[in-house]
């Protein structure tokens, strides 16, 4: 655009040499080049060499997150109950529920959420699929799948947020919510690849609720409520770096073979030394370890024997997250206010010697 | 020199006419809704989910109503940037359209917002996130309302004769004019970056990294549209002549604006890979209605005598507009789909009638202001 604009200040500098109908004409012309030019450059060039991609972060060294694994999930909701009860988070009742789940007045009898919600941080969802009676089988069987937010190395949602109410820990890369800066313009909500934060419309003074990786257990030295209580192991809380190592080794695992299960903390640190449990592995693990690179890479992973879309995850998405290309031309058109202080100089150069031709304004 | 002061005049009439008792009430409408959305939540008022955070209120009000307020940044950029004197009867009732349009853009954004009382943090630098494209927009379209105001002053001054400000103020115009061009094209084409980011959200048909580009490019063309529009319905309502010799010129303009438009939007998709989209992608039907009105707009006007013609004119003015309400209308909401789950969204009545009041509104102190401000290009007896 701004490529356009200088053009065609340009071209009325020298406009005194040409006729005013042909002027307009070179003006569309050139404006009609220059934005020729501009898709090509846009579409056509590759990413590396493309000047409206930023490079993509990368995730903080000491960067901590959640390792899911389906597998060892055993669907209890141990972590949805501890999660609501951490971060002091209200029942919720899912609009299916609410024909029997209402309870006396408007107080529900108990929670009962098929959803993340502005009531609540993590979900345990199922998949079935036809007479689901094995565990962990795409055909005819069930699996879980653990929702809550995945801090992405390069999230979405900090780069959208107009006021800084989300922000990224540089340190633990912590995605957090700050309700007191947010104004709820709910972008978050809409550029999350993942769909995690979410608002409550039924509230006059409603806030932007998600997973803030217990970040309020963590600087008491205690694990987040989900890894906290997870019977199984499959909430495993640790250092990112060590969780995508552990995934890699539960990956590579045969059928039939015994293997060891940490749980709590992968480090044992935060929470105390736990004691982990030896288990057969009896359905296949799928290679692919979700969050290891999709959209630029997440802290929070998952493993899984049952390929990721049928658990209702976005597979279908780049390797590089989505700022890398909004960031990219907002900062091409905008680096350092030039451009726009260029065409700004540009027009009022013109509209102060055209505005003395006109006799009114 | 000496008839100036005369080129604007109010056009004068009974204010409380039908059409404005008729937005008034819908106005009224709206606001009873608005009561609710205040003191019971956004879910009392409107159909907004998670998996459609922005629903009608950012993509009509906002994102189409500030295309529609796109006719004073057009006008002022033919008028002073290039220089061409002959749009000079359009630049007031532009400008004035598009401080409405730009005004009650501001007014939906209070409405929507979930957080409303800290809408200052986008002005505080703070609280500022410079990555954010939504900044930059706010930044932006404040800014420019504020321009559209002081563009417009001269009116006011004149109709109450501060003659002596009104020639300081002329003297300092040029730098204001400079920003109302400077400001729409920043933040018109980011109204289409601001999508980039929802990334395999939005259909292929029209994420890209060209959305910028196809913002902008229709922000002019309905800006041109909205011109060709308004002065044609003026001119019937009011029974003024038609200002046809000035609008065949930007019908001209128009037919140039569109064709790029649809040249770029099909050299995009095959670039990109995705022309296939267009036979029987998801959202496929919605591209072609799209493409439809856009060819069938433009080609009216590809016959000379046609561009003379009100009533072609008129048509294509309004096959263009609906053309660029429907590409940003597939952007913002048609072509998206939530990341996760399924949701649904389609506005709800009360949704719907807080959008028609907001252009009600609009309407309704548009017909004000002409009737009681110089707004209107004078009519001199010796061309009717
Ligand atoms: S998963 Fe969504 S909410 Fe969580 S950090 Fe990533 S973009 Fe943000
Ligand atoms: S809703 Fe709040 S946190 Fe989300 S982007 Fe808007 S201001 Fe930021
Ligand atoms: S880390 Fe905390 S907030 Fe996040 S899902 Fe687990 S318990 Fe909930």
């Amino acid at each position: 655009m701004s490529k356009n604009m200088m053009s065609t200040n340009k071209m009325s500098k020298s406009r005194t040499s040409v006729s005013r109908r042909g002027f307009l004409r070179n003006a569309v012309k050139g404006s009609a080049a220059a934005a020729a030019a501009a898709c090509t450059t846009v579409v056509a060039a590759p990413p590396e060499a493309n000047a409206l991609v930023r490079p993509p972060k990368p995730l903080p060294p000491d960067a901590v997150g959640l390792l899911y694994d389906s597998t060892l999930c055993i669907g209890c909701k141990a972590c949805v109950t501890a999660c609501k009860e951490v971060n002091h988070m209200p029942p919720d009742v899912g609009p299916a529920q609410q024909g029997w789940n209402a309870g006396g007045g408007d107080k529900p009898i108990y929670d009962s959420p098929v959803e993340l919600s502005a009531k609540t941080l993590n979900v345990i969802k199922a998949y079935s699929h036809g007479t689901g009676a094995t565990k962990d089988a795409a055909e005819n069987g069930f699996a879980f799948i653990k929702r809550q937010c995945l801090h992405c190395a390069d999230p979405s949602c900090v780069s959208v947020c107009p006021v800084s109410a989300m922000t990224k820990d540089a340190k633990t890369g912590i995605v957090n919510h700050d309700p007191s800066a947010c104004i709820g313009c709910r972008y978050c909500v809409l550029s999350c690849p993942f769909g995690v934060p979410k608002y409550d419309y039924n509230d006059a003074f409603g806030e932007i609720k998600k997973c803030q990786l217990c970040k309020q257990q963590l600087a008491k030295n205690e694990l987040p409520g989900c890894a906290d209580v997870c019977p199984t192991g499959a909430t495993l809380f640790g250092r990112t770096e060590d969780l995508k190592a552990e995934a890699k080794r539960r990956t590579a695992l045969k059928v039939g073979e015994y293997a060891h299960f940490p749980r709590g903390d992968i480090a044992g640190k935060v929470g105390g030394q736990r004691s982990g449990h030896e288990k057969l592995v009896e359905a296949a693990y799928q290679t692919h370890i979700y969050g290891e690179k999709e959209l630029g890479g997440t802290q929070c992973l998952a493993v899984s024997a049952v390929p990721f879309d049928k658990l209702n995850l976005p597979t279908n998405v780049p390797e590089n997250g989505y700022p890398t290309l909004s960031e990219g031309i907002q900062h091409t058109l905008y680096a350092g206010m030039i451009a726009p202080a260029t065409v700004f100089a540009g027009l009022a150069y013109l509209a102060h010697r055209n505005t003395k031709n006109h006799t009114d304004e | 020199m000496s008839s100036h002061a005369h080129e604007h005049q109010p056009l004068g009439g009974r204010v409380l006419t039908l059409p404005f008792l008729i937005c008034a009430a819908l106005v009224a409408v709206a606001g009873v809704i608005l009561f609710q959305r205040y003191t019971q939540g956004l879910g009392a008022a409107s159909n907004l989910n998670d998996g459609y955070p922005w629903g009608i209120w950012v993509a009509i009000d906002v994102v189409i109503g500030s295309a529609f307020g796109c006719a004073g940044y057009v006008i002022a950029l033919l008028c002073y940037i290039l220089n061409r004197g002959e749009y000079h009867p359009l630049v007031r009732p532009a400008v004035l359209a598009s401080l409405f349009g730009y005004g009650l853009a501001g007014l939906a954004v209070l409405v929507d917002l979930g957080r409303y009382w800290n809408f200052y943090h986008m002005m505080l630098p703070w609280y500022a996130q410079p990555n954010s494209v939504m900044l930059e927009v706010g930044l932006c379209v404040a800014t420019y309302t504020l321009v559209l105001v002081v563009e417009f002053a001269p009116a006011f001054l004149e109709r109450f004769g501060i003659e002596g400000l009104r020639a300081k103020l002329n003297k300092v115009l040029w730098v204001f004019i400079a920003l109302g061009v400077l400001l729409p094209t920043m933040h018109q084409s980011s109204l289409g970056t601001m999508m980039v980011i929802v990334g395999h959200k939005l259909s292929p048909l029209w994420q890209s990294q060209m959305l910028p580009v196809f913002f902008l490019l229709t922000a002019i063309l309905m800006g041109f549209a909205i011109v060709v529009w308004e002065s044609v319905m003026a001119s019937l309502n009011f029974r003024r002549p038609m200002e046809t010799p000035v609008l065949s010129k930007l019908a001209g303009l128009m037919l140039v604006v569109a064709s790029l438009f649809v040249v770029l939007r099909f050299v995009d998709l095959i670039v990109r890979g995705q022309i296939g989209q267009i036979f029987g992608g998801p959202q496929s039907g919605w591209f072609v209605v799209e493409m439809v009105l856009m060819i069938s707009g433009l080609a009216l006007l590809i016959p000379k005598a046609n561009r003379n013609r009100s009533r072609a004119l008129f048509l294509s003015a309004s096959l263009l507009l609906a053309a660029g309400i429907l590409y940003r209308l597939n952007v913002y909401l048609i072509g998206f789909t939530p990341a996760v789950g399924p949701w649904h969204y389609f506005p709800s009545v009360k949704e719907i009638m807080v959008t028609v009041g907001v252009f009600a509104l609009e309407i309704a102190l548009y017909l004000l202001f002409v009737k009681k401000l110089p707004v209107m290009h004078a009519v001199h007896p010796e061309h009717g």
